[in-house]
């Protein structure tokens, strides 16, 4: 059978429908970016720090200290400075640290992994315990476990995360012994690791340096545990309460009626239709550990983009600075765009209404 | 009239006047408050701050920023002479905290002062407008939403420089977005309504309009949404201490002295401990106290 001529028509309006809704979020993510850099650029622009001091220092002739003001484009009016800004960071070019003398592209390039992976490995954890706990918690709602959820929740809310690492890293590391101190590796194994991924876990399992593997290993498990207990307060709480909406659904009872298991209908049914919202909850708690990082990469020492930042704050350098709160604002931005279009993927009814 | 108990009069239910309507709803609300326990802990702990901070003067035992004799009283651990100890300047832990409270409840005052505003005017205003204005408002709300807050109050205070007031500028700016897209939600409900539509036919401005009749009506999920805030403002505070973008030494800045604890931490574990607890039991208290507040007024709110 043919397609009718009004299927037709109906097709080509879906199609014209998608095609106007990537174009707004195109649009959308192109303001929101522009907005970024707007933020960045006028943040630069308040620093009482003499840009032209920073680049000829204090000593400089008036000569120098005039061709470097030239140079750097500050005779220009302001939306002219901001068009070249933008220029340059559309060309990849966040300018060069005063402090490394490199890009800053490359020093993020270089930092970023080790954020990653501690990032990532927190996500997981939080989300291998958030998840079965806050359904637990649903189902037993009030009762102990429901109270638990609680009180983990309100203690990941409540306690400065740089002071629970100190309080960790004195009690597992200094006093108990069982993980590792600050920083990523021992130094004894810090120049053997061949790194292609940046990511040292799989960069040493690639090549079966076991040892250095463990070690590695035993420097992340506190940091990452903290960071995923963060996050898995988080994810708890959130999972519970899409759990108890599904829970009091119809097609539960109707499951129930029918005979399904107990454990099938929390765990099959209800579960994955909590499931949506959940995965917008965990890219956003990914998205907040990577904040979250930056008080945590101070505590251990750890060489990822928090401590770039921090480092950069100390000594006034305002490129890296300003460099580091655009990449973050950027994969923020990302992080969102993508657990939106996962919840597109995810509910069939969200698709059929575009 | 008969005699009638105080409460009676609160709850009757023809209030004779507007003063005894809303001090009977006030009261309708305090009961309700009354029953959860927890929150009534949060409320507890947050008289508790109160107190400490106006009679600090009166409950420290020494002086919180001149310390005791460097040689014989430094990194002391608690006793009964120094209930949390000494720190390397000989100072008294505990007398550094009381004052301390000062600091942190000027800087969540402050910072819902000055957010707050922000936030409804936004919010309203764009919510009551529509159209274009609505657009470009909430553009740039998101657009301060998509940088993680602890990071652009780094780059705010790394501009201005830091220091305490800069601290408190830096969150309050990186603070109003949510509120103004909650003044705008509550906005969009009521514009349509009929005594809008009343007060605009008797000739009121869109000024008048949105701060004498539409901010009163988002005002209290608001507030409810900055009791809920103020824990994680006072942690971004404590955050900024701690990494030296805050108050500066000697101010006695809870998250500063964890920072200048640090250092010495295997040894004498008390110095960075005990303003973590503090930072915890404040933060814990304000959760308690907006969790409560939110069952209370805003029903709609998650479970």
């Amino acid at each position: 059978m043919s397609v009718s001529p009004a299927n037709e028509g109906g097709r080509w309006r879906a199609l014209s429908i998608l095609g106007m809704k990537v174009g707004k979020l195109i649009a959308t993510v192109a303001i929101t970016f522009l907005g970024l850099l707007v933020v960045t650029f006028l943040i630069g622009r308040v620093v009482p720090v003499d840009p032209v001091l920073a680049v000829v220092g204090d000593r400089a002739s008036k000569s120098t200290y005039d061709a470097a003001y030239i140079a750097l484009g500050l005779d220009k009016p302001l939306y002219h400075q901001f068009f070249i800004y933008l220029q340059q960071a559309l060309s990849g070019d966040l300018g060069t640290s005063v402090l490394t003398k490199k890009p800053i592209v490359e020093d993020i390039a270089r930092v970023f992994p080790a954020t990653l992976e501690l990032a990532t490995a927190g996500i997981i954890l939080g989300t291998l315990f958030g998840v079965p706990l806050g359904v637990w918690g649903a189902v037993r709602q009030g009762k102990l476990p429901d109270q638990v959820i609680r009180v983990v929740g309100l203690i990941g809310y409540s306690a400065p995360i740089f002071w629970l690492g100190l309080l960790g890293l004195l009690v597992f590391y200094a006093k108990l012994n069982w993980v590792a101190g600050p920083g990523r590796i021992d130094i004894a194994y810090e120049y053997s690791v061949t790194q292609k991924t940046g990511l040292l876990l799989i960069d040493t399992a690639m090549h079966g340096q076991w040892g250095a593997f463990r070690n590695v290993l035993a420097h992340l498990a506190l940091p990452a545990t903290l960071l995923g207990y963060f996050s898995m307060a988080y994810i708890s709480r959130m999972t519970r309460s899409f759990m108890l909406a599904e829970l009091g659904q119809e097609y539960i009872i109707a499951a129930r009626v029918k005979g399904v298991a107990e454990w099938r209908i929390i765990w099959i049914h209800a579960l994955r239709n909590a499931a949506v919202p959940l995965v917008t909850v965990i890219a956003l708690s990914y998205a907040g550990l990577l904040e979250g990082s930056v008080l945590t990469e101070t505590v251990f020492a750890w060489p990822g983009l928090g401590q770039y930042l921090t480092n950069s704050l100390q000594n006034a350098d305002m490129n890296a600075v300003l460099g580091g709160t655009l990449v973050i604002g950027i994969i923020f931005v990302g992080l969102n765009l993508l657990s939106d279009l996962l919840y597109t993927v995810l509910d069939p009814r969200v698709r059929r209404r575009t | 009239m008969s005699a009638l108990s105080t409460r009676d009069w609160l709850l009757s239910d023809r209030p004779a006047s507007r003063r005894q309507a809303r001090l009977g709803q006030a009261y309708r609300t305090w009961s309700h408050l009354r029953a959860n326990k927890l929150a009534m802990v949060g409320l507890g702990i947050v008289v508790v701050l109160i107190l400490m901070a106006i009679f600090a003067n009166i409950i420290a035992p020494y002086d919180p920023i001149r310390g005791g004799d460097l040689r014989t009283e430094r990194l002391l651990p608690p006793s009964w002479a120094h209930l949390m100890g000494t720190d390397d300047q000989a100072r008294d832990i505990f007398s550094r905290i009381v004052h301390g409270s000062r600091l942190t409840l000027m800087v969540v005052a402050l910072v819902a002062v000055i957010a707050t505003p922000i936030g409804l005017a936004v919010g309203t205003t764009a919510g009551y407008f529509g159209g274009w204005v609505d657009t470009v408002l909430m553009r740039i709300t998101d657009i301060f939403l998509a940088f993680p807050r602890l990071i652009l109050a780094l780059a705010f205070v790394a501009a201005l420089g830091p220091g305490i007031e800069n601290a408190i500028i830096a969150i309050a700016i990186t603070s109003w977005p949510p509120y103004a897209r909650l003044a705008r939600a509550e906005t969009l409900t009521i514009r349509d309504a009929d005594y809008i539509a009343a007060i605009r036919l008797q000739g009121a401005g869109s000024t008048r309009i949105i701060w004498g009749h539409v901010v009163p009506l988002c005002l209290s999920s608001v507030i409810v949404r900055v009791t809920l805030d103020m824990a994680g403002i006072i942690l971004t505070a404590a955050g900024l201490g701690f990494l030296g973008l805050g108050a500066q030494p000697p101010q006695p800045e809870w998250g500063a002295m964890i920072a200048a604890g640090r250092r010495f931490m295997i040894d004498f574990w008390w110095v960075a401990t005990m303003p973590g607890i503090a930072i915890f039991v404040v933060s814990l208290g304000f959760n308690l106290l907006g969790d409560g507040l939110r069952d209370v007024l805003d029903p709609k709110g998650e479970t």
